[in-house]
């Protein structure tokens, strides 16, 4: 064989196999969106979201007080992460593009990124659950919250240096001062791209399990008091999932269904606002 | 541009209220950019403090002991950290390759149009609830492994010496190797899209030159872009052994949660994130609590390690494309 023939069937086997791998990758979404659609959907039905989560052994049931549980715990995560997240990007942004603090905090937002959730809830655990007697939806808040805080930091940073420095000095010029400059002027030239971090989070910590296994526990009844222990989806699937009860099983499919949808959307909605913005 | 001479009809009163309030929005930001840094703080000062009894009592031979029994109250870490490190390995040998392609294939071959909607594709797989990969491992993935995968592994691989033992033992579908797969599946977009990122900082007249000789693709990818995106590619493997190590979920369901260690691959075993979820709720305050806080303290700071790392890494890889 000719060294030439040799080249040419060398790249034709790595661009093959290339391609294999990318085929493998849509292949393995595929697979796992249509096992869950073909599992998930007998589930879903007028009980599934008008009825609790059954007891053991019992019939039917649905998810009702688990569905209620996440929402209340994510909405209240994301009116504490949102604030947060923004005024810390808004900082490392603003002010902090040289001090060594901003660089600590920016390195440990980055770490925090991708630490392991299942410690964020040992620590909410200890923080809180151990020294006031008690697993409830708060902690269970305060723990999905140390999650999205640094995704919304990161994505509101990224984008405010963004900002043509022309912009902010076309407002110093005016005379505006610091705070409205980064409050009406940058902030609000990010908007879209601010907004789509705040999604991001959301989807981040929708399917989280680990760090509610131990803070916001969960509940069987329906319950809206956020003080005690609170049913969450991706918990109910996790002891759904492993039990040995048929209709049990079978909501939990249900509940990873909804929760890959929720997801899902919320990526493409994220996605769609932020590329309509920026290519404006 | 921080020195903004005011304008001259403004009141002198106007422009200190405006330099009080600019005060205190520097040091209201301030305080939350700290929120963020003390919760990092809070979490290694808590999980310490809460292993003391168990660090105490164990020493750091708790490291490398191989004992979990609750009704003796005696812990050790070591088949935690083993099933943790094992399962780390087999999904980056597994998600390496593959990442490696699909970054070669977005990069270099895809038709433009196609890059796009296929990047995309794989941020949603990225996206997806680890808790999904967990359900979707244990109900059908599991038994078809099970089936027609592990006694074909069994027989073709199970006499040859060494690595026949990884092969041992009943295929029942759960374990390690079951585990460490899934695992894989989870952190190949993670991989994949840093990757791809690395290797678009690729000055294209570098490129360009090596196709002007004659190159072909596959020569340009490993003898141009790889040497070019080394230190950020590194970086973007040991972002998904950072994921791998710490993940949970996806873990928990098909590792078999079993405290022991055996040199079969298909035996089931834990990790330290698994034994964590499946212990925590129920643990006796005592020993037993303070030595999976210690599980935990240990978890963390090795993620810690291998995510900073990561992150220089990646940095220095991306830095590269100002130059």
């Amino acid at each position: 064989m000719s060294l030439y023939t040799r080249r040419i069937l060398t790249n034709r086997i790595g661009i093959a196999l290339s391609m294999i791998a990318m085929a493998f990758g849509l292949a393995a979404l595929m697979w796992i969106l249509w096992t869950l659609f073909y599992n998930g959907f007998s589930a879903l039905s007028w009980d599934f979201f008008t009825q609790d989560t059954p007891a053991p052994g019992s019939e039917g049931g649905g998810l009702r007080n688990a569905i209620v549980g996440s929402l209340m715990i994510i909405g209240v995560t994301t009116l504490v992460s949102t604030p947060i997240g923004i005024l810390a990007g808004i900082y490392l942004a603003e002010f902090g593009t040289t001090s060594r603090f901003a660089a600590t905090t920016r390195f440990v937002t980055d770490i925090m990124l991708s630490a392991p959730s299942i410690v964020v809830g040992l620590f909410v655990y200890a923080l809180v659950v151990a020294t006031l007697g008690g697993f409830s939806g708060w902690a269970g808040s305060l723990a999905l919250s140390l999650i999205a805080i640094p995704v919304v930091v990161r994505t509101t940073e990224n984008m405010l240096l963004l900002v043509p420095t022309a912009l902010r000095e076309a407002a110093f010029a005016v005379g505006a001062p610091r705070w409205q400059v980064s409050l009406k002027v940058t902030l609000r030239a990010v908007k879209a791209g601010v907004v789509t971090g705040v999604l991001l989070a959301i989807a981040r910590i929708t399917g989280e399990t680990a760090p509610l296994l131990f803070t916001a526990l969960n509940n069987q009844f329906y319950s809206t008091d956020m003080s005690q222990p609170m049913g969450n989806l991706p918990v109910v699937i996790y002891q759904f999932a492993m039990s040995p009860y048929d209709n049990w099983v079978s909501l939990a499919w249900g509940g990873a269904l909804l929760i890959a949808l929720l997801v899902l959307a919320i990526n493409i909605i994220a996605r769609v606002l932020f590329r309509k913005k920026s290519s404006a | 541009m921080s020195e903004v001479a005011p304008p001259v009809d403004l009141h002198a009163s106007q422009v200190r209220k405006f330099k009080i309030q600019d005060m205190l929005f520097h040091q209201v930001t301030l305080v939350f950019a700290f929120i963020v840094l003390a919760a990092l703080a809070g979490i290694l000062v808590s999980l310490a403090i809460e292993a003391m009894p168990a660090l105490k009592q164990f020493g750091v031979a708790f490291l490398w002991t191989d004992v979990w029994s609750v009704p003796d109250d005696e812990f050790g870490a070591l088949s935690a950290i083993y099933g943790t490190v094992v399962t780390s390995v087999i999904a980056l040998l597994i998600a390496v390759p593959i990442s490696f392609g699909i970054a070669l294939f977005l990069t270099e071959t895809c038709p433009v149009w196609l890059r796009r909607p296929l990047g995309m594709a794989i941020e949603l797989l990225a996206g997806v609830p680890s808790i999904i990969y967990g359900i979707w491992g244990l109900f059908v993935f599991a038994p078809l492994f099970a089936e027609h995968v592990q006694p074909h592994l069994q027989t073709a691989l199970g006499d040859v010496p060494v690595i026949g033992g990884w092969f041992a033992g009943p295929p029942i579908g759960i374990g390690i190797l079951t585990a460490g797969i899934v695992l894989s599946l989870m952190v190949i977009p993670f991989v994949a899209s840093v990757m791809r990122d690395v290797f678009e900082t690729v000055p294209a007249p570098l490129k360009e030159s090596a196709y002007g000789v004659g190159c072909t693709t596959w020569e340009v990818v490993v003898n141009v872009v790889l040497p070019y995106t080394r230190v950020g590619v590194i970086g973007g493997i040991m972002l998904g052994l950072g994921r791998a190590l710490g993940e949970t979920m996806a873990v928990t369901f098909v590792i078999g949660n079993a405290n022991r260690i055996v040199g079969s691959l298909f035996a089931p075993g834990t990790s330290i994130a698994s034994t964590l979820a499946n212990e925590f709720g129920e643990a006796d305050p005592g020993l037993h609590i303070s030595s999976l806080f210690a599980l935990g303290l240990v978890l963390f700071i090795i993620t810690f390690i291998v995510l900073a790392i990561s992150r220089w890494l990646i940095q220095r890889g991306v830095a590269k494309q100002g130059k």
